[in-house]
């Protein structure tokens, strides 16, 4: 029998432990979690055996909260109180939600995001997500019986900055490190594509409960590169039962719906869509709360018919996404389906002919998502063997700009650029005088601002008075690899700066969060500091190990005094991180991460400069 | 600070080896892109973020005939100007004003709309090879009139794009 080996505490871990990670797929509908176990990506199946979690929460007035099909099982009795397709509410105001006016809800028209008033109290899309998502975590935890290094949450890939936001704000609340938001499409390109080796470039439409994404990649050996993304944030399946449901109550000739009837005709109507996948006809068969009786035959060819228009509304993107990657559809490999959605027979026959090919769909549509995030989690957790590496290489998918005078977007940031990505841009000042400037960030392709989304608006203050035009104001756009935005602006003759991560307007602030955890978990405020106490101390762990690793290799670039004074800061860390004193263990985090700054950009010079040097193209490629 | 093509390793030529620039990228962004240092410390990060934000803008600007032509131009000190320097030959001007007009009349008609565009995107390979004959011979100030001339024509490129989206 093989001794099991303990490190030393405080010592890096072995080489070859295996760090837990999961990826996670917060559907519209249902959500699932994956992990990468012996090198095989698998999905998490509850103590039951089954996969999916609904995406449904039901709070109750005690203040719990059910979640997934025991919520499910309830929300024709009690649809108030019970929360569907959640996803569709992330980072939106009341007005842009789509038949907000058949939603059962108890809606608050709060600046920003939405909030839902419900017997346990008000709660914002985010709090409903994260209840999704703690249950996923628990899940996971329960199955791999340990704690988890990380999580990479899928999105929609064209979600923008507030919706991306949100998602990031609610792994937090449900106590999950996030290693990377993902791209729905790119996380089951990643699936299909390890799984089938493939090479050349291939669509990936992905039609699922709420969302459409249309992703063009090309995969070479070791490379995922996305050239172009599009979609609609506010397609999907559940526009299909929604569609089915007018026309019922058209054909049934009902009076208005209560609330609890619409819920059971929903329900039916999904039933049907789904039915209609397999079968050429059904019957619809409902008792509504009044006692009438619905009862009426639809074909498949009719529910074609009345959902054409939605299945136009994929194809549009689709070519505006081939536009922008610069190619005809002659130069597409092949078309990978996603989500439960592309089960519809009219869907596939409609991207068949769009493609000129037949789609491919050996990939369970609902899992590969989900697969595709626990391959990409499992690899940066740092599991990967050597040689078992990838690129991924994502782009944004709707440009980013700022308003100008008389209410125009100028674009500072187009779409689809290759991320992380970073702009900047000068303007000046319109009075004399003026020593303010307003920043309003905007994302989208129209040209007016009131035509785009509001992400941010921030101020830039103390500019020393000067005539009109001649301030100098620098505005830098940067956009991380989770596809998040912050801007920075400067005045550049007084050195004046302001800066913002793009939350205010949609996200929550740290407090906001803090409450949030405190309510969801209804722990003592005495347990929320004893946590963010451990996650300092795991994360001044984290920084000593990094560092220490770092000088180990490389700490010939450094002089003896700054060798001397990043082991003094080293040394600083080392003595708080065991501490009660969460500020100073903050402190000294930072101040360590700003004294290595420096070194961390020698090292990475230096690798670079060794990665071409002498190298022949047959060597690159 | 290396400049786009020293950071590649490659020379400053217009005429670029795409396949090396590709290669040299990936090389390049397989090193420094963030995914590779989740794990790291925070000072890690960050320059993990500036790196690859600055392989992505150079490779960007490399790979495309316009930005890359205009990038050598401003390399060896000779500024587009595009916003002040409108003045074009009026052949040019003649030109886009005609294929505007045949835009206008092939509103329905696919077949005259294709032979536009076929005409118009010959037109822009030839523009661009043009430009490439003023690099080769170190013109910048030829090669960055004529880049003005390649900006209008992409501009019209985009606008039949557009409406190649309403003839369908």
């Amino acid at each position: 029998m093989a001794l099991l080996q303990i490190s030393e505490p405080g010592m890096s871990t072995a080489p070859h432990q295996h760090r837990l990670a999961i990826g996670i797929d917060l559907g519209t509908t249902n959500s699932l979690v994956a992990t990468v176990k012996n090198s095989i990506p698998e999905i998490l199946s509850d103590d039951e055996g089954r996969a999916l979690l609904p995406s449904v929460v039901r709070y109750l007035p005690n203040g719990h909260a059910n979640i997934g099909f025991k919520a499910q099982a309830a929300q024709t009795s009690d649809p108030k109180n019970t929360v569907l397709s959640v996803k569709r509410l992330m980072g939106r105001g009341l007005k842009d939600i789509a038949y907000a006016e058949n939603l059962p809800y108890d809606f608050l028209d709060t600046p920003g995001m939405v909030q839902i008033q419900t017997v346990a109290g008000v709660k914002s899309p985010v709090e409903i997500s994260a209840q999704i998502l703690a249950t996923l975590r628990q899940r996971a935890e329960d199955a791999l019986g340990d704690e988890l290094v990380g999580a990479v949450i899928t999105v929609p890939a064209y979600f923008d900055d507030a919706q991306r936001q949100a998602t990031k704000d609610a792994a937090k609340l449900a106590g999950l490190n996030v290693l990377r938001l993902l791209n729905e499409p790119t996380a089951a390109a990643i699936a299909y594509g390890l799984d089938n080796a493939s090479e050349g470039i291939y669509a990936v439409y992905d039609l699922g409960g709420g969302t459409f994404d249309i992703s063009i990649l090309k995969m070479s050996k070791g490379v995922f590169e996305v050239l172009a993304t599009g979609g609609d944030s506010a397609l999907g399946g559940d526009d299909f039962d929604h569609r089915l449901l007018c026309w019922i109550s058209e054909h049934a000739k009902l009076a208005p719906l209560s609330d609890a009837d619409t819920r059971l005709l929903m329900v039916k109507s999904r039933e049907i869509k789904e039915l209609l996948s397999t079968k050429s006809e059904t019957q619809i068969d409902a008792t509504l709360g009044s006692g009438e009786h619905v009862r009426l035959t639809i074909s498949a060819e009719i529910f074609a018919d009345m959902t054409q228009h939605l299945i136009q509304k994929t194809i549009q993107p689709c070519k505006k996404a081939l536009r922008d990657a610069g190619l005809q559809i002659d130069q597409i490999d092949g078309v990978v389906l996603v989500g439960g959605a592309t089960r519809m027979p009219p869907v596939r026959k409609a991207v068949g002919a769009f493609f000129q090919m037949t789609p491919l769909s050996n990939l369970d549509p609902d899992k590969v998502v989900a697969l595709g995030a626990a391959i990409q989690a499992n690899l940066l957790a740092g599991n990967r063997a050597s040689g078992d590496d990838w690129l991924l290489l994502d782009v944004i998918p709707l440009s980013l700009g700022i308003e100008t005078m008389g209410g125009l977007a100028e674009k500072v940031i187009p779409r689809n650029s290759t991320i992380p990505c970073a702009r900047a841009q000068e303007f000046t000042t319109f009075k004399d005088g003026q020593t303010a400037l307003a920043i309003h960030v905007v994302q989208g392709e129209r040209e007016l601002v009131s035509d785009c989304r509001s992400l941010a608006r921030f101020e830039l203050r103390g500019i020393p008075p000067m005539a009109a035009g001649a301030a100098r104001i620098r505005i830098t756009y940067q956009v991380d690899a989770d596809g998040l935005l912050s801007v920075s602006a400067r005045e550049l003759r007084s050195n004046v700066e302001a800066s913002i991560t793009v939350k205010p307007s949609y996200g929550l602030d740290d407090a906001a969060i803090t409450r949030m955890l405190q309510d969801t978990h209804g722990t003592a405020e005495a347990d929320m500091q004893a946590r963010a106490l451990r996650e300092q101390q795991v994360e001044a762990q984290r920084i000593l190990l990094a560092t220490r690793s770092a000088l180990d290799a490389d700490a010939h670039l450094l002089s003896a005094d700054e060798l001397a004074a990043i082991t003094q800061l080293i040394s600083v860390l080392e003595q708080c991180a065991a501490s009660e004193d969460r500020e100073a263990i903050v402190a000294a985090i930072e101040q360590l991460s700003a004294g290595t700054d420096v070194f961390a950009a020698r090292r990475m010079d230096q690798s670079v400069r060794a990665v071409l040097t002498g190298k022949t193209l047959e060597q690159l490629i | 600070m290396q400049n786009h093509f020293e950071l590649f390793q490659l020379a400053p030529d217009f005429d670029l080896d795409m396949a090396r620039l590709d290669a040299a990228y990936r090389e390049i962004q397989s090193r420094v892109h963030p995914d590779k240092f989740v794990g790291a410390s925070t000072a890690e990060q960050r320059v993990a973020m500036q790196w690859a934000t600055r392989a992505n803008e150079a490779y960007q600007t490399l790979k495309n005939p316009l930005k890359r032509a205009s990038y050598l131009c401003e390399l060896h000190g000779v500024a587009l100007q595009a916003e002040s320097n409108t003045a074009m030959p009026a052949e040019f001007l003649m030109q886009q004003m005609a294929w505007r007009e045949e835009l206008d009349e092939a509103k329905n008609d696919r077949a005259a709309f294709e032979r536009l565009e076929t005409e118009v995107l010959q037109a822009h390979r030839d523009q661009i090879a043009q430009i490439a004959r003023h690099l080769a011979k170190a013109d910048f100030q030829h090669a960055a009139q004529s880049i003005r001339q390649l900006m209008f024509l992409e501009k019209f490129i985009d606008d039949l794009d557009h409406r190649s989206e309403h003839l369908i």
